[in-house]
């Protein structure tokens, strides 16, 4: 434990000003002082940035659909998350009679923990983060799939058919989307050849959006079928069953699950900004940009740039069948994250340590190879298809002279 | 190992996200494909057609407004037909072509519905929807303007309009047409050809032609399965003969084909209203009818191409003044009734498509 804590300047800050005010009896309990402190901190800064998050998609959507979006409640409608979030408490608790007491309890609960307890691994400055585990990357894939088992817990244990149809779709989905999703990282982990996230946002002189961009559209896709989004939202598809999992969820249980899913775009994208934007360090490719904003503010751009494409991805496409959207994540996104694997593989193997000017050649056989993927992708789609307007033709006939 | 699984039944509607008003299927399911399907309607029976047998001549037109609420001019226009067949009214010419005029406006607000709500169906998240409502209210306002309503419009009368289009109508009606079609082009552009539209609606709820024939489908589905049928073609009604328009005719019977269909009438109803406003006449909107008047004994059918298919009214007048019997073919429920058939073996995903597809509107299925 010491050994990082040393370089964690945040903590050990803190934790020298929890020593002075205690006694020296109670020097051990400056440790647990500390770390509580900073998960409040970073829990509320999470709550804060989703309730943010809940607006701006609100607002943002409402831009793309013509309409106003909320903008009414405070200046702008900015008071508009915590209107909600009133009106949820103080609804009526409902449970259903055939549900299960337990797993319905649980699901909403584990799935904003799940959702929470993700954001442990995320550094927001070089010297500032709760915890920097050896297995970060790991970590971070793999805990966001408790939300999975909770959708699961939720749709089942509601005992309604529409919930449990919800919930089957969602573990079917869920499951397929996590392996090409752990795959298009490993070309990162071999780049960085480390799996904390500290090291990872080193390891990025050329950010990883440019030296690995078939990971990059991997992870978003596979991270927006994670996240339940347009147009991967079949587990909740409104207009085929009613609201999925959650459809006999309400009040705060309804509220909780919400604020997963809202978190969990917040989430996503401070790991996307993480893995793929450098991180707290400034996006650009000349570094002396540095000083402009702190790299707290830098992390928080980085998140709501993402936050704002999900948006977008969110209000332009509709939603696929649950067999074509399997069919993507096997015939399309894996083959596509195998690719990139083993040409980064390849490319490091060749340059184990490479220089500036091969970090560049890199970027751009990595391009070259995606922008093959894309053709080659195109062109097989295309072979087989007309132009799908030409089924409809006009006929005329003549206007009758009267 | 093949695990050994049941089917399950649930009930979609009637209060559902997407069953187009009040409609109810009961779907047994396995897996997610579908094994049965039980139409359940009548949640939005009003008695239409009693009613009517309760009302003058002139107060039925109130009525048809809300059959199918989404195209009520051209409900009107039905009845009144059929009205002035029964009776031998005389129509002036410049009410003709204000009918004929605001049914093909009536036609593109519906068919812009109709559009919208399929890609809702679709999970598009309302943006398409968004944009149909945009263009749909500008054809309200016009309504609002000739008329004074914007959905229960109540326009026409037996024996021709109630009103003369006041003289700001004109301008706001040119400007209209001028704006509209890049309005549709933008729409078309942003989903004609979009993947994910393609793949969810091409080759999904065939509807082959002989089983579109056998079971009197009407309107854009019949045309969307290869058969150049419209009635205001085959059987020129009011001005249509004199109209110089195309019929799109789909080739696959798909979903997509359907939708396609309806995007394509836009163009063509805009034509003719086009048409309309080079070709109409000066002159009386409303020849002279009582208020109060009796048909002789005798029966009547006049049928029109509805945005949703064939719209009948059979009015039986036994010399008073209300029909004796009012008989209503509705085209959206006729057109459900090849469902069965259509679903059986798609995912619940396809279910809600193809019934988006077909366009049917639950005020005119139950009357």
């Amino acid at each position: 434990m010491e050994s990082s804590f040393d370089k964690n300047a945040l903590f050990a800050n803190l934790n020298d000003i929890f020593l002075d005010l205690l006694p020296e009896s109670l020097s051990w309990m400056a440790y647990l002082g500390t770390g509580l402190t900073i998960i409040l901190i970073m829990v509320n800064a999470v709550l804060m940035l989703t309730a943010f998050g809940t607006y701006m998609e609100r607002r943002v959507l409402g831009r793309f659909q013509t309409r106003l979006g909320p903008n009414r409640v405070g200046p702008f409608g900015l008071l508009q998350p915590l209107a909600d979030l009133l009106k949820l408490i103080t609804k009526e608790d409902l449970r259903p009679e055939s549900a299960d007491k337990i797993t319905f309890f649980l699901a909403p609960v584990l799935m904003v923990t799940s959702m929470l307890v993700v954001v442990a691994v995320v550094p927001f400055g070089k010297d500032s983060f709760l915890a920097d585990l050896n297995i970060g990357v790991l970590y971070l894939v793999g805990i966001p799939t408790i939300a999975t088992v909770s959708m699961f817990l939720g749709g089942w244990g509601s005992g309604n058919r529409f919930a449990l149809l919800g919930a089957a779709r969602a573990v079917a989905m869920l499951i397929s989307y996590e392996v090409p999703m752990i795959v298009s990282l490993a070309g990162i982990l071999i780049l960085a050849g480390s799996m904390s996230l500290v090291d990872v946002v080193q390891a990025q002189q050329i950010p990883f959006i440019l030296l690995q961009p078939i990971a990059f559209f991997v992870f978003l896709v596979s991270a927006s079928a994670e996240m339940n989004r347009s147009p991967f939202d079949l587990m909740e598809a409104e207009s085929e069953l009613t609201a999925g999992f959650h459809t006999e969820f309400s009040g705060m249980r309804f509220g909780l699950l919400q604020l997963a899913e809202f978190g969990e775009v917040v989430v996503t994208s401070a790991i996307l900004a993480t893995l793929f934007l450098r991180g707290w360090e400034n996006p650009f490719i000349p570094a002396d940009w540095q000083q402009v904003l702190p790299p707290q503010l830098w992390l928080i751009g980085k998140m709501l740039f993402f936050m704002l494409i999900f948006t977008w991805i969110r209000a332009t496409l509709p939603r696929m069948r649950i067999d074509q959207v399997m069919a993507f994540a096997w015939k399309v996104l894996f083959p596509l994250a195998l690719i990139n694997m083993f040409v980064t593989a390849a490319l490091v193997v060749a340059w184990p340590d490479p220089t500036y000017t091969q970090l560049w050649i890199m970027v751009g056989v990595n391009w070259a190879v995606a922008i093959g993927c894309l053709t080659g992708y195109t062109l097989s789609r295309g072979r087989h298809r007309q132009k799908p307007t030409e089924s409809v033709r006009l006929v005329q006939i003549p206007a009758e002279v009267n | 190992m093949a695990l050994p699984s049941e089917s399950i039944t649930i009930n979609l509607g009637p209060q559902h996200p997407s069953t187009h008003g009040v409609f109810r299927i009961r779907v047994t399911l396995d897996g997610e494909v579908i094994q049965d399907i039980e139409p359940i309607f009548g949640y939005l029976h009003r008695g239409t057609e009693k009613l009517a047998e309760e009302r003058t001549y002139t107060q039925i037109v109130t009525l048809t407004d809300r059959l199918d609420y989404t195209s009520s001019m051209i409900n009107n226009q039905a009845y009144v037909m059929a009205t002035e067949k029964l009776a031998g009214l005389e129509v002036p010419e410049r009410a003709q072509y204000l009918r004929v005029l605001t049914a093909e406006l009536q036609r593109v607000a519906s068919h812009l519905m109709g559009i919208g709500f399929f890609l809702q169906d679709l999970g598009a998240m309302g943006t398409p929807l968004m944009y149909c409502f945009r263009e749909r209210e500008r054809i309200l306002d016009l309504f609002e303007m000739i008329c004074g309503a914007r959905v229960t419009v109540s326009y026409m009368r037996p024996g021709g309009v109630t009103q003369e289009p006041p003289p700001e109508f004109w301008p706001a009606l040119k400007e209209l047409l001028s704006e509209f079609p890049h309005y549709i082009d933008e729409l078309e552009r942003l989903i004609l050809e979009n993947e994910i539209v393609v793949a969810r609606t091409k080759g999904v709820g065939l509807l082959p032609r002989e089983l579109a024939i056998d079971s009197s489908i009407s309107g854009p589905n019949l045309r969307a399965s290869g058969v150049a049928w419209d009635l205001r073609k085959a059987d020129p009604y009011d001005v249509y003969g004199r109209m110089d328009f195309d019929i799109p005719v789909g080739s696959n019977g798909d979903s997509y084909d359907r939708f396609l269909v309806r995007v394509m009438e836009i163009h063509q109803s805009l034509r003719i209203v086009e048409q309309c406003v080079q070709q109409i006449p000066d002159g009386p909107i409303r020849s002279e009818v009582p208020y109060f008047f009796r048909p002789p004994p005798g029966d009547a059918y006049a049928h029109v191409e509805a945005s949703k298919g064939e719209l009948g009214f059979y009015l039986v007048s036994d010399g008073g003044i209300a029909p004796y019997r009012c008989k209503i073919r509705a085209p959206s429920f006729i057109n459900l009734t090849a469902l069965t058939e259509m679903l059986l073996g798609w995912k619940v995903a396809d279910l809600m498509v193809i019934f988006g597809s077909l366009d049917v509107n639950m005020g005119e299925v139950d009357r």
